[in-house]
């Protein structure tokens, strides 16, 4: 058995086997031609061939994954009428009295070079559109057969990489998935098969060989792991968590659209934690309402530097665009403790839980909080974000954050940068002394999220890496359990709503309990929410 | 010959969807229809053009309209770019 790792783009287990896409190799010459005119029309021809192949790729695109990935065949065809384009490919025609594939080549060699020296990494993405018409202006110019895979039983698409063409094309019953050696998580290979709900792992690298041409594999796309020839243990546990996929696929199905909802009729919100951009997907086809704790923290553990505003404000607007409307709750960054990163500096502690971290970063060092409230205030302007605040014991880090807060707008407007001025802002309930303070807090702020891991910690004194502390802990042990109903009740007496957005909130044993407490909404892992609904809707 | 300023609040500039928008409204018109940002100037229906451009979020250009319909033309662009970009 040999095993692949690359980065998933898209979660599911198929099994089957691979083929790898096939393409026309073919290598351009370079010849003369006496009748230039005759060799200008041969080239007129072929683009008027691509053109229409083309509107029929737009055609099934639009059936097929809708408008928003259709718009790119339609870019293409907008592309092949470029007069810049035309006049470069008939000048060398003429002028050099060459045939069309080259001067198609060449043109499509400066076209994609002049993308790809912008500084700009979406206009450099670019050069591939442009040698993707010209390949297919080749291709009909040199009378090539179809490209793709060559198979009647649906396999794994293995390829370098797959330009938008290629993939709109396959027979989707034919794909079970897709494993690429390059290309990126926003590359068209991995938007279409989150759109057509396929397993998907780019990134493999050299390590995906063509002479697995035909092998027998696993492509498994919640790990991001390709096992070729799997062993009997892999290929049953894969199996098994395939079934597991299914059966919750069928969940979906079943529980897709409805509400969370006891039988009489008690209503509470069902939100997604993520833990990236990229994980919006999931939290989609899962059926959130929302997403209730978006730790920011992957922006700056991914980075080797702080990240800069604009870089956190294109995640953020991302992620709030990508919600269209539904509640975004971002956490301000939670470094420290068990989350180290080099170019803070940060001096080793004793007892890191009880040290510098979070809140008191950003209080004590507000340049790296102002830029990360400015991204999050503009982003704003663009979805329903609201802004939550981690590791609060008292009232006055609150109004402290508040007030840096409002230093931020009045800069903002200043600038004339747009921002919703009513952004919802919220604490994590995660210390005692917040829970103890809870109703004085409950003033300050729109909401209240209850991080149960920490809270768990802090109440009971255990430390949860410490396997010898096992038998002392429980995970509902009472006083975290009260420590919670009295946040809650703070929290309504103040015309206020908590959530919890811990592991507890996933904890289908205590789903009752939090029911009870009137707790308004529960942020869980995405794969959780449908099951949770689940629960909801059997609870009286 | 008609031109206006517009400074582009798209956060992402004249990216490839509304770069093929520009060139399909000012396909509509006669008139010979130039953006210039900076010293550098596209042809408006040329995609390949405006998008070489690299016009960012923030950047000003200067739309420029030349013929016999540059009225509605002018008119016609003003609304797009404060429609899209």
């Amino acid at each position: 058995m040999i095993t692949l790792t690359g980065k998933s783009v898209f979660g599911g287990v198929e099994i089957g086997k691979i083929a790898f896409y096939k393409r026309n190799e073919r290598q351009i010459k370079r010849w003369r031609v006496e009748d230039t005119d005759a060799e200008v029309k041969r080239f007129e021809e072929a683009k008027a061939t691509a053109i229409s192949q083309l509107q029929a790729l737009y055609e099934k695109a639009m059936r097929d994954v809708g408008e928003e990935n259709a718009m790119i065949f339609e870019m293409h065809q907008m592309m092949l009428e470029d007069l810049d384009y035309l006049d470069s490919i008939i000048h060398i025609i003429t002028g050099q009295e060459v045939n069309a594939e080259y001067a198609v080549s060449t043109t499509a060699d400066n076209f994609a070079m002049m993308f790809s020296s912008m500084d700009d990494a979406y206009m450099q993405g670019r050069a591939a559109d442009v040698k993707d018409i010209s390949e297919r202006v080749l291709n009909i110019l040199s009378g090539a057969g179809q490209s793709g895979i060559d198979t009647d039983v649906p396999v794994i698409v293995a390829a370098d990489d797959l330009v938008p063409s290629e993939t709109v094309q396959l027979d989707k019953k034919l794909v079970l998935g897709f494993a690429t050696m390059y290309g990126s998580s926003n590359s068209h290979t991995a938007i279409l098969a989150r759109t057509m709900n396929i397993p998907a792992i780019i990134g493999l690298g050299e390590a995906l060989k063509p002479e697995y041409d035909g092998a027998f594999a696993v492509i498994d796309g919640f790990d991001g792991k390709i096992y070729i020839d799997p062993d009997d243990e892999t290929l049953e546990a894969m199996k098994k968590k395939q079934a597991d996929d299914r059966a919750k696929k069928a969940l979906l199905q079943e529980l897709k659209g409805k509400e969370n909802v006891t039988l009489s009729g008690q209503k509470i919100n069902l939100y997604a934690n993520i833990g990236n951009s990229s994980d919006v997907g999931l939290v989609l086809q899962n059926d959130a309402g929302g997403i209730g704790l978006f730790r920011s923290e992957f922006l700056y553990l991914e980075n080797d530097t702080f990240p800069t505003e604009d870089q956190q404000f294109a995640v953020y607007k991302l992620v709030a665009e990508n919600m269209a409307g539904k509640r975004v709750i971002i956490r301000t960054l939670d470094i420290g403790a068990d989350k180290q990163v080099d170019y803070f500096n940060l001096d080793k502690e004793e007892n890191p839980a009880l040290g510098y971290r979070a809140i008191r970063i950003c209080l004590t060092q507000p340049e790296i909080f102002k830029t990360q409230l400015r991204a999050l205030l503009r982003a704003s302007a663009f979805g329903q974000i609201a802004i939550m605040f981690p590791m609060i014991i008292s009232v006055g880090e609150v109004k402290q954050i508040k007030a840096i807060l409002e230093e931020v707008k009045a800069e903002l407007r200043e600038a004339g940068v747009p921002f919703k001025e009513d952004i919802e802002i919220g604490i994590m309930i995660e210390t005692p002394a917040a829970v103890m303070m809870s109703r004085e807090l409950a003033k300050e702020v729109d909401f209240f999220s209850v991080g149960t891991n920490d809270l768990t910690q802090y109440t009971l004194a255990i430390d949860r890496q410490n396997p010898k502390l096992d038998v002392f802990y429980d995970a509902h042990h009472p006083a975290v359990l009260a420590m919670i109903k009295m946040a809650a009740d703070n929290a309504h007496a103040e015309g206020k709503w908590i959530g919890i957005c811990g592991e507890l909130g996933a904890d289908l044993e205590l789903t009752e309990t939090f029911l009870e407490m009137g707790i308004d909404e529960l942020s869980v892992s995405p794969s959780m929410i449908l099951p949770l609904r689940k629960k909801v809707r059997e609870a009286k | 010959m008609k031109e206006f300023n517009y400074v582009i609040k798209d956060e992402l500039g004249i990216h490839a969807r509304p770069a093929g928008l520009l060139v399909k409204e000012a396909g509509k018109f006669q008139s010979a229809i130039k953006i210039k940002k900076g010293d550098k100037e596209a042809d408006a229906k040329r995609i390949f053009g405006v998008m070489g451009l690299a016009v960012k979020c923030a950047d000003e250009i200067t739309v420029s309209v030349d013929g016999a319909d540059e009225a509605e033309a002018i008119a016609a662009l003003e609304a797009f770019f404060n429609a899209n970009l």
